[in-house]
């Protein structure tokens, strides 16, 4: 048997006497491994760039909810208890760690009003800053988003969504301006860039951000009772019940909780409920670590026993997670039929090229076989000439595939993305390939008789 | 060991053809002593390049019994055959067979890499190119075949055949492709290492030019040896019957 060195230093010698067409027969290879290279880098960075695109649109967020609140048997539906606290909020961003960011939520319904014009904005929401790292929004169209500062102060300060600039600002800049949110003057620090519809054909640039602090506490305006209903109180001060928001003659069908009773729960006037979580998981792939993480947390903080329900719900947007995932699995799925039809066909020619080859050297088949090289030693250098041939191939086809990602990103500003496992993956192939279409012509050379061999013209 | 190198008794080989058999050799028993410079003549067809095909362990017999060197070598395989050919026996054909594009030196050092693992590079190389020299080669080492006369490409193959120190020489037709000045010189290389080294050399050939540098001529004739005439040890005979023979040619 030959020593490994030897076989390879053989093999290197052989192709070298034939340089050009060594060359022409790895170039089926070397093409093959570059193009997928290429297309593995330009697709991980569009891919990269989708999920970013469809991030952007919520695909990451978890919403959590406070569980649902009962009273007599009659059930307030889902968000009516009050159970989410800002300190909630504070603590799952501190310990989860599979969250980019969460902000805390106090919603209001509320009328607007500049000038002599006036509006009813969709959404207000009452949160921190956060809140636009959430929701990947953090370019603003001018000014700046309000501080942490304005937050505990509870300063009546103000970012607005394109619709609202449309609706009461037009010519005029926005920034700076105090609009009255139910008679409640608010400095605008800030105005937000366009966002469009959501999913649902909702308005999303028709938002008022404020501090929740603010919202909480001067705009809804609630105290312990009404905390679940923030948009339904107008008062501030007296004891309220849903009945009492639109008098009216009902019959009651059930037993109630009279004002009186209610007023006497014994509750902490001062106690701070927040309507809503919402948070970003880091990525699509961290989101159920991410539900996992802040269900265990708020357990603990809402001291809820082993075996008791949740007083709170956390969902994601399963719908948009899905479609992102399938988008990737397909597209790296057609990757690899692109990357097995090319690399095929580079195999058949290298099984060609090294028939012809067998072919072509029938006599020093024969020479080698008379000086007493044996079947093995005959399999193994024309294996090893198919290997080497591949695997050659294969580094070329790297560089090159990497030259042209590289030349596609700063030429067609593509975004791009070095994938170490599609180079692990070409080198493997193409070794792989080298093994299974050089073993024939390498079988049939190791299989001729050294006197026909000799005598071959 | 025994003081012939090649011991044949009643070797016989048969071709099938299709439903025909076609017996080649007919029953050769032919002794070769150690040293001796040996030719093998026959007309094409006569079972020559079977017998010689045979002698050299590329191919085995039908029947019969074959020593080679102290050894039974009609029983081998495929590859116990190569590791003989590796070892005892180094061939030198008509058309040199020499590694295109390869450097004499490479060439030489080809047979090599199927035995000589204990051979460092360094060693193979000293040991071709000491060979080379002997064939007078020295200054042609990093030459490929193409830039090398015949007679050149010849005596690269005669070191190429002794790189393994084998004690037994096969040269088919070595002279077939020179030109007769060349050829001579080539004739002398085998003649010179048979007398220097004592290696035994087979010299397959029709042309009776070879002939006349052997000791001993052995005549093929419808696979059979031709004793009557040419069966002769004596070297004192060996003149006569070679220019016997040469006359007969002309």
């Amino acid at each position: 048997m030959m020593t490994y060195v030897r076989v390879v230093t053989t093999a290197f010698r052989a192709l070298r006497r034939n340089v050009m067409r060594s060359i022409l027969t790895t170039l089926g290879i070397i093409i093959g491994v570059a193009s997928v290279i290429a297309m593995m880098e330009i697709g991980n960075g569009s891919a990269t760039a989708i999920a970013k695109t469809v991030s952007s649109m919520g695909a990451n967020n978890l919403m959590v909810f406070p569980g649902m609140a009962a009273t007599g048997g009659v059930s307030y539906g889902a968000g009516s208890s009050v159970t989410l606290t800002p300190e909630d909020c504070a603590a799952v961003a501190k310990d989860c760690t599979a969250l980019k960011a969460v902000a805390p939520i106090v919603r209001a319904r509320v009328q607007i009003v500049f000038g002599g014009k006036n509006w009813v904005p969709q959404t207000l929401y009452g949160t921190t800053p956060d809140y636009l790292i959430v929701r990947d929004w953090n370019q603003l169209a001018a000014g700046d988003i309000f501080t942490d500062a304005d937050v505990r102060n509870s300063n009546k300060v103000c970012v607005i969504g394109q619709t609202i600039v449309k609706q009461l600002f037009q010519g005029i800049n926005p920034v700076g301006q105090e609009i009255r949110i139910k008679n409640i003057p608010f400095k605008i620090v800030g105005v937000l860039t366009g966002k469009g519809a959501n999913m649902m054909g909702q308005d999303q640039d028709d938002i008022i951000l404020a501090p929740w602090s603010t919202v909480k506490f001067r705009v809804s305006g609630t105290s312990a009772q009404t905390a679940n209903q923030s948009e339904g109180s107008s008062s501030s001060s007296s004891v309220n019940t849903l009945k009492n928001l639109y008098p009216e003659n009902t019959i009651s069908l059930y037993p109630e909780q009279s004002e009186l009773q209610a007023a006497d729960t014994p509750m902490s006037v001062r106690f701070v409920n927040i309507d809503q979580l919402l948070a970003a998981a880091n990525s699509a792939a961290d989101i159920p670590e991410a539900m996992s993480q802040m269900t265990q947390l708020l357990r603990e903080r809402h001291h809820i026993g082993e075996g008791e329900p949740d007083d709170f719900t956390v969902r994601d947007l399963t719908e948009f997670t899905d479609a992102l995932s399938s988008t990737t699995k397909l597209m790296t799925k057609l990757l690899l039929i692109v990357a097995a039809i090319s690399l095929l066909v580079g195999g058949v020619g290298i099984m060609n090229i090294m028939l012809v080859s067998v072919t072509e050297r029938t006599r020093e088949i024969g020479l080698r076989m008379a000086v007493g090289a044996r079947t093995t030693d005959i399999l193994i250098q024309f294996m090893v000439e198919a290997i080497m041939l591949c695997l050659v191939g294969g580094a070329i086809g790297i560089i090159l595939g990497r030259g042209t990602s590289v030349l596609v990103r700063t030429l067609l500003s593509w975004p791009t993305e070095l994938s170490p496992g599609a180079i692990v993956a070409a080198v493997l192939v193409s070794g792989i390939v080298g093994i299974v279409f050089g073993f024939y012509p390498a079988w049939k050379a190791s299989k001729l008789d050294p006197i026909e061999a000799l005598r071959y013209e | 060991m025994s003081s012939n190198i090649i011991e044949l008794h009643d070797i016989k080989k048969t071709y099938h053809v299709g439903e025909l058999d076609v017996p080649v050799l007919k029953g050769i028993t032919l002794n070769v002593p150690r040293g001796q410079l040996v030719a093998l003549m026959g007309a094409s067809g006569s079972g020559k390049s079977t017998l010689m095909n045979i002698l050299g362990c590329l191919d085995h017999a039908t029947s019969g019994r074959y020593n080679l060197d102290g050894q039974d070598v009609s029983m081998l395989s495929v590859n116990e055959r190569a590791m003989v050919r590796n070892k005892k026996i180094g061939f030198v054909f008509q058309s040199f067979n020499l590694l295109a594009r390869t450097s004499a030196l490479e060439n030489v050092m080809m047979p090599l890499s199927y035995t000589a693992k204990h051979l460092t590079d360094r060693e193979a190389r000293e040991r071709a190119t000491m060979l080379l020299e002997r064939v007078g080669l020295a200054d042609r080492l990093d030459h490929a075949p193409s830039k090398l006369s015949g007679g050149q490409q010849q005596r690269v193959a005669i070191a190429r055949a002794l790189v393994n120190n084998p004690p037994l020489l096969f040269a088919d037709e070595p002279t077939g492709n020179l030109d007769s000045r060349t050829s001579e010189e080539v004739l002398q290389m085998f003649q010179t290492l048979n007398e220097e080294e004592g290696l035994t050399v087979i010299l397959v050939t029709h042309d009776p030019e070879v002939t006349a540098h052997a000791k001993r001529v052995i005549h093929i004739r419808d696979g059979l040896i031709n004793t009557g005439v040419y069966d002769s040890h004596a070297a004192g005979a060996m003149p006569t019957y070679a220019g016997r023979n040469s006359g007969g040619a002309t």
